[in-house]
């Protein structure tokens, strides 16, 4: 059932670290997390970035909701013998990390542009559902700000925005499912709820596919979280602003409790 | 009804990669004038030595001036990724180094710059990297040529100096039946002309001296990936497949998708060769990058003019222009230059190679020059210069007739231009 790529961000089986598992979002794979996969891996973690089945590198049909989902990567992590881990998603993957936070998994959770709930427009779910590439371009047209889409931010001498647009036509062909189990999901309130783990909400100022006061509304239903604003970041904020995001994600694994719902606002990219 | 709303090429040719600085409030980037950059502290460098996190070590590999006009480029191609370089040359040497090994092939397309023929029939195997030529008109031979050790297909989108056009649509989809990449030398179409990815190539290159530049100021290459070939599944390529040992056993498909042969290429190809591009020529191509849609425009526009000139001067042999019905490509020219085929243009005049010799030593206004997409127009005689390394046999594969003359328009006037032409011409007949 968990047979499918895993990128251990080039650390296969030599770490004995604390665990971290970053979950991609829809129609996307691993590669999005490369701004943090090798980092991590070479600072002592053990990295678990799968594609997810029917995704990248993964074979096989995907999987039709986040229940679905959630339950493979556990058994991924069975697989591994891993029972507590770092768990990061983003957009769907972080419904995934909220499944996977209430059911005691997560030690530390991080969810990257999402809410509770990721409602997708009609137009975009049926795009998606038609394998027509303008599905592509209406989430690379949400995802990036008005700076954004011009870039500027990421790798010296790389295209974030065609980057992702890369590797959201290589999965095209699981987008729509992808996105139907995003919008039929709605289980993420009673999930964030339930979950203890220390936390953190990061979204971009930009973002269309999941505004930030949706992401601030999870913040503030998770037990134990932070929220921060990346202004000028969009929808695809760890290919975009890489250095923000490994910044962010360094400090929250290097942080040992937070106290309590608090706001704050990065001013670093403004 | 709601649509995508992305800008546009023109946009992208004048701010993609740079932001106002926030500092200054500069909206155009400077030029950065720095061998190298600070580190926080051991840890950050040793992070970015490592390839964990992006950022600039020292300029042979990256800066930021040289970055954002990577960043453009690669925005108006629709590439993933580029690598800026010294010239157009070392852009092409870059592509080959980053995917073969001695004993690799190549295939190309015989009608080439007379440079790059070089490199392929004389330089390269020295070094174990084997050529086979095709006719660019005849997407087959490209299928029969290839061999369990072929690692690219490679033709130009306008072969210069002779003119043919590379159906890209359809060398590409023989290559990728096979596992092979097609790799488009794009300088004489520029990206507002053709943008070889639309049609299924999956590396571009220029050599930036020309349209990009505008100018015929700077010389610098550029190397894009489209990000779309499939390098896992092939299985010719342990470069960007198998564990790297100088970078810790990094496998670039693995760490990074798309863009794993541009990552490459920066990362090893820089590192070792290093022909990187410097600093002030970025700015120099930023600058004619910003003003490429409405020059080429205007190329186009003034190439018409002249080509329509020559077609009835009666000292004129022959035009060869992809515009022209009689081209033999005209078709191609027509699916893949929807915006205009370029103002670079081959014709010959009547009474051989000494009539032509007598035509560009006749000309004023038009510099004969060894350069081309500029805003001056220049003129040139292949056989004798870009392509006097050619024997008889290379100039016959290449299509190169002994009177052709290679002419490429700049921005001039046009009447100017023809005026200059039509005097020179009236010359070239006197013995």
């Amino acid at each position: 059932m968990t047979a499918g790529f895993v990128h251990h961000g080039g650390q296969v089986g030599t770490s004995s670290g604390p665990a971290v598992v970053l979950l991609h979002g829809a129609g996307m794979d691993h590669t999005v997390w490369r701004g943090l996969t090798r980092y991590l891996a070479h600072h002592g973690h053990r990295v678990f970035a799968p594609d997810l089945p029917g995704h990248g590198r993964s074979a096989g049909p995907p999987l039709a909701s986040i229940e679905e989902m959630a339950a493979w990567v556990l058994h991924l992590l069975d697989d591994a013998g891993v029972t507590q881990s770092t768990v990061i998603g983003h957009s769907m993957g972080a419904l995934i990390a909220l499944r996977m936070g209430a059911a005691g998994v997560a030690d530390r959770l991080v969810a990257i542009c999402s809410g509770t709930r990721i409602e997708v427009h009609r137009e975009l779910q049926r795009a998606a559902d038609e394998r027509d590439r303008k599905a592509v371009e209406l989430i690379l047209s949400w995802s990036f700000g008005p700076w954004g889409r011009l870039g500027g931010l990421s790798d010296p001498g790389t295209s974030a925005l065609i980057e992702c647009r890369r590797v959201l036509q290589n999965g095209l062909h699981v987008l729509g499912s992808d996105l139907r189990a995003c919008h039929t999901y709605l289980g993420g309130t009673d999930d964030a709820a339930a979950i203890p783990a220390p936390s953190l909400v990061v979204s971009g100022s930009e973002d269309r596919m999941v505004r930030p006061a949706l992401a601030a509304d999870l913040a503030g239903i998770l037990i134990d979280a932070r929220f921060e604003l990346v202004p000028g970041g969009g929808h695809m904020l760890m290919v975009q602003q890489p250095e923000r995001v490994r910044d962010l994600v360094d400090r929250m694994l290097s942080s040992r409790q937070l106290s309590g719902s608090q706001v704050l606002s990065s001013q670093a990219d403004a | 009804m709601v649509e995508p709303d992305l800008p546009g090429f023109e946009t992208l040719a004048v701010h993609a990669g740079v932001r106002p600085d926030p500092a200054t409030g500069a909206p155009t980037i400077p030029v950065y004038y720095s061998a190298g950059f600070v580190f926080e502290d051991t840890d950050h460098a040793a992070s970015l030595f490592n390839l964990e996190r992006p950022g600039h070590i020292y300029t042979r590999i990256s800066n930021p001036t040289v970055a954002a006009f990577e960043e453009r480029v690669a925005a108006l191609e629709d590439g993933v990724g580029a690598v800026a370089t010294a010239s157009g040359q070392a852009a092409l040497v870059l592509a080959i180094t980053t995917l073969m090994n001695a004993g690799s092939h190549i295939v190309s397309s015989a009608a080439l710059y007379g440079g790059t023929a070089n490199l392929f029939r004389n330089t390269l195997p020295r070094f174990g990297i084997t050529t086979t030529f095709v006719p660019p008109d005849q997407p087959e031979a490209f299928h029969r040529a290839i061999t369990p050790k072929t690692r690219l297909l490679f033709g130009e989108t306008i072969g210069n100096p002779v003119m043919d056009v590379l159906d890209i649509e359809a060398v590409a989809a023989i290559g990728h039946e096979q596992g092979v990449p097609l790799l488009v030398d794009n300088t004489l179409a520029s990206p507002y002309l053709c943008r070889p990815f639309e049609f299924g190539a999956d590396l571009v290159l220029h050599s930036a001296t020309k349209f990009i530049s505008g100018h015929g100021t700077v010389i610098g290459g550029v190397l894009v990936d489209s990000g779309r070939f499939d390098w896992s599944s092939s299985g010719r390529f342990p470069n960007l497949t198998e564990p790297y040992v100088p970078y810790n056993g990094v496998v670039f498909v693995d760490e990074f998708g798309p863009a794993a042969f541009i990552a490459r290429a920066r990362a090893e190809g820089l590192r070792d060769f290093g022909a990187c591009m410097s600093p002030e020529t970025a700015f120099f191509l930023i600058l004619g990058l910003e003003s490429l849609a409405s020059r080429m425009d205007r190329h186009v526009t003034n190439a018409r003019r002249v080509v329509d000139y020559l077609i009835q001067a009666p000292e004129v042999a022959w035009v060869r222009y992809p515009e022209l019905a009689d081209h033999p490509q005209h078709d191609t020219a027509c699916r893949q230059f929807s915006r205009g085929a370029g103002s670079v243009m081959a014709f010959a005049v009547k009474g051989g190679r000494e009539a032509g010799r007598r035509l560009i030593e006749s000309t004023q206004l038009v510099l004969h020059v060894a350069n081309l997409g500029d805003a001056r127009s220049l003129i040139i005689h292949p056989a004798s210069t870009t392509h006097q390394q050619l024997d008889a046999a290379g100039l016959a594969a290449a299509g190169i007739d002994e009177g052709l003359v290679r002419l490429s328009v700049g921005l001039e006037d046009p009447a100017d231009v023809i005026a200059d032409l039509s005097r020179a011409l009236r010359l070239s007949q006197k013995a």
